[in-house]
């Protein structure tokens, strides 16, 4: 029993991680029609300028946590900038080409990051410092520690706020008005431009933090640890139905969950014969199986075709 | 309006700026063959192989780094083949760690004519691409695949200077069963030829030795988190892991295997046993074992004085295989020389002959092209740092 609710933790854990890197793909999505590939190399920035950062302050001696939220605030700020930067260069220009276009941007935008990084910060990976108590508490059989509590308090809150945001605020409500029609919305005088690029610049700043969190959490950094999340979360919010903010996070939790039921258990459940290296194909399995029976993911709406 | 294209052409710089960086070596390496030979000159190319981009990164650099420092000490020295002087050229390629990339690679440096092959670093890259030298009679020397299967192919032009994963492997599981006193045991691999390859190995000599192999989990050489697989092992009890990859891998699930509190032994192959492992997982590196084929650098002759010059060189510790890689670009040089010819057909036969003195081991090549003797050193992290316990196998003095 403490072993499932191990898993369980290990599970929403690793999910609200994931939820929060797919907010960004599903906004982007929600509001252009557009896959935002470039999306983990984002969380990625994020985490490395963290890393660069917080080493600067704790050299000066700053306390901990203090310098957790400087290393957050220009993490996110440096993002935010990123992100309006990739929309300006390899979106705009294409707003009205073919949809392979952006796409084929987003995958170079992906790729250019990866490499600026590796010259930036070097091929090796980095310790991250310990910013946060890692004090472990013991929870029914199980272990969770502060960094792990805190990632899905954060998660949680990020989502609350940010659906306060779309659906309470004018903000929110130009964001969904472009979404629906953007030259319907522009003629009521809604500037699509500024409505884009601040969506791109909320989707990074949760990309920061999702950057922070994860590499608190594995004490590790690296040039290429965007890749694999950016992928994993992309399949999180088609999960849950890219384009829905709730799905997104849906999506994340359960995937989430599902890998880490999955690792956990299809060896004994299958007598030995599969093992935990069929993790992934349990993972892309669940997603299947839920586009083969709602083809627009478990909560998103079934829309026509975007001309 | 000026400033409207600034972003644009600050990101067109910086990745002219990336390209330059990257492009320049393999630029640099063509030019002079077409220009630069004159006729009492002989250029003689050493093609390179290892992931110098991905998760690998950092032990592939490492690699081109022996390589390169072997090359330039060749150089400085000036070696005479046949009667001419040498000048030894570098041509270092990625393979990103990608079997199908390797191929490509090897193809590559094929067509640029090498005289000798240095690499892959993995055996999942060293194996595809071996068929290719072979194909092409060009001799290769990997300095770090250990998987059986590389030279168990029939290939005449594929050897190793590292003990391969059935001595390795039989090492670490008599070290796990008897030394460390493990009577259950988990094992997780990267399903990589050598991360598998390495635990099979680890798993028949384990059991031989009495101990029970209560799991065997799996993970990928580019995972970060195992919490899953580490609370599915958890379950089970063990009081040793054996993990069969990189330090990549090894260090968070070193982290995330004390955060989990599991009071268990941790082991790995030669993948741990990098400085980076230390520091990347802090305290919970503490008490972890790997091994590494040879004895101790420092016990070696020119072991110590190696290490110093690199660090000197490249401002940084060697991270794995550096020695392994300068050995081989030296046997291969030493077989030219013999051979009185950089000509792959005429020193292929003096290599299978060699007998040197390296910074690692003493080296000749048993038929298949393995090491001969293949001593392996077990490590641990004490205070911080990786400790010699025991040199066990091969010829080398058993140590109880």
């Amino acid at each position: 029993m403490d072993i499932l609710l191990q898993q369980i933790i290990n599970g929403l854990v690793q999910g609200s991680v994931y939820a929060l890197v797919a907010l960004g793909y599903t906004m982007v999505y929600g509001i252009l029609g557009l896959i935002n590939f470039a999306h983990g190399e984002v969380v990625m920035v994020g985490a490395m300028v963290a890393l660069a950062v917080s080493g600067m302050l704790l050299a000066a001696g700053l306390p901990p946590l203090l310098v957790l939220l400087l290393a957050l605030l220009v993490a996110m700020a440096v993002c935010m900038a990123l992100g309006y930067a990739i929309e300006r260069i390899a979106y705009r220009p294409l707003r009205n080409a073919p949809r392979l276009a952006p796409l084929i941007t987003a995958i170079g935008v992906s790729i250019v990051l990866q490499n600026l990084a590796m010259i930036f910060w070097g091929r090796e990976y980095h310790a991250f410092p310990q910013l946060l108590p890692g004090a472990s508490h013991g929870f029914g059989g199980a272990i969770i520690n502060d960094v792990q509590i805190i990632i899905i308090a954060v998660a949680l809150l990020m989502m609350a706020g940010l659906l306060v945001l779309v659906h309470r605020t004018r903000l929110g409500r130009a964001m969904r008005a472009v979404a629906e029609n953007p030259s319907a919305a522009a003629l009521m005088g809604v500037d699509i431009n500024t409505v884009i690029s601040v969506t791109f610049m909320i989707g990074s700043a949760l990309a920061a933090v999702a950057g922070l969190m994860v590499s608190a959490n594995y004490g590790i950094v690296h040039y290429y640890m965007g890749f694999l999340l950016g992928l994993k979360a992309f399949t999180a919010a088609v999960l849950g139905g890219i384009g829905n903010l709730r799905g997104a996070m849906l999506g994340g939790v359960l995937l989430g969950l599902i890998e880490s039921l999955g690792a956990g258990y299809i060896g004994d459940l299958s007598g030995g014969f599969f093992g935990s290296n069929y993790q992934d194909v349990f993972a892309f399995f669940a997603l299947i199986a839920v586009l083969v029976f709602r083809p627009s993911g478990l909560l998103g709406e079934r829309v026509a075709e975007r001309a | 309006m000026p400033y409207k294209h600034l972003p644009l052409a600050i990101l067109f710089a910086a990745v002219l700026a990336a390209c330059g960086k990257s492009g320049t070596p393999a630029a640099n390496s063509s030019a002079p063959a077409a220009t630069g030979a004159t006729s009492d000159e002989l250029v003689v190319k050493i093609g390179a192989s290892a992931p110098l981009t991905g998760p690998q990164a950092h032990i592939g650099k490492d690699n081109e780094n022996g390589t390169r420092m072997a090359i330039e000490d060749a150089n400085t020295k000036g070696i005479m083949i046949g009667g001419k002087k040498a000048r030894f050229e570098l041509l270092s390629e990625d393979d990103q760690t990608d079997p199908k990339a390797a191929t490509i690679v090897a193809q590559k440096l094929v067509d640029a004519k090498v005289n000798g092959i240095i690499g892959h670093l993995n055996s999942g890259t060293t194996i595809p691409a071996s068929r290719i030298y072979s194909d092409n009679g060009i001799p290769q020397i990997s300095p770090s695949a250990t998987a059986v299967a590389y030279t168990a192919q029939g290939f005449k032009t594929a050897f190793r200077v590292m003990a391969n994963d059935g001595q390795q492997g039989k090492v670490l599981g008599e070290f796990a069963a008897k030394s460390l006193n493990a009577r259950k045991i988990a094992v997780i691999d990267d399903r990589t030829a050598y991360g598998q390859g390495l635990a099979d190995e680890f798993v028949k000599s384990a059991q031989a030795n009495g101990a029970q192999i209560v799991t065997h989990e799996y993970t990928t050489d580019k995972a970060v988190d195992f919490a899953a697989v580490l609370t599915a092992i958890k379950g089970k009890k063990p009081d040793l892991v054996f993990f069969g990859g990189m330090d990549p891998q090894g260090a968070p699930m070193l982290k995330q295997l004390r955060s989990l509190a599991m009071d268990v032994k941790f082991m790995m192959g030669d993948g741990g046993y990098t400085p980076k492992l230390i520091e990347n997982a802090g305290a919970a590196a503490e008490g972890a074992y790997a091994s590494l084929p040879g004895v101790p650098l420092e016990q070696m002759p020119g072991g110590k004085d190696f290490s110093q010059r690199y660090q000197a060189k490249f401002n940084q510790p060697i991270q794995l295989y550096a020695p392994y890689c300068y050995d081989a670009v030296n046997v291969m040089i030493a077989a030219m020389q013999k051979a009185g010819s950089a000509e792959p057909a005429k020193y292929l036969s003096e290599l299978a002959k060699t007998e040197y003195d390296g910074v690692t081991a003493k080296i000749t090549f048993d038929e298949k092209g393995d090491l001969k003797g293949g001593a392996i050193t077990m490590y641990q992290v004490q205070k911080g740092k990786w400790m010699p316990l025991q040199t066990l196998g091969g010829s080398a003095p058993a140590a109880k």
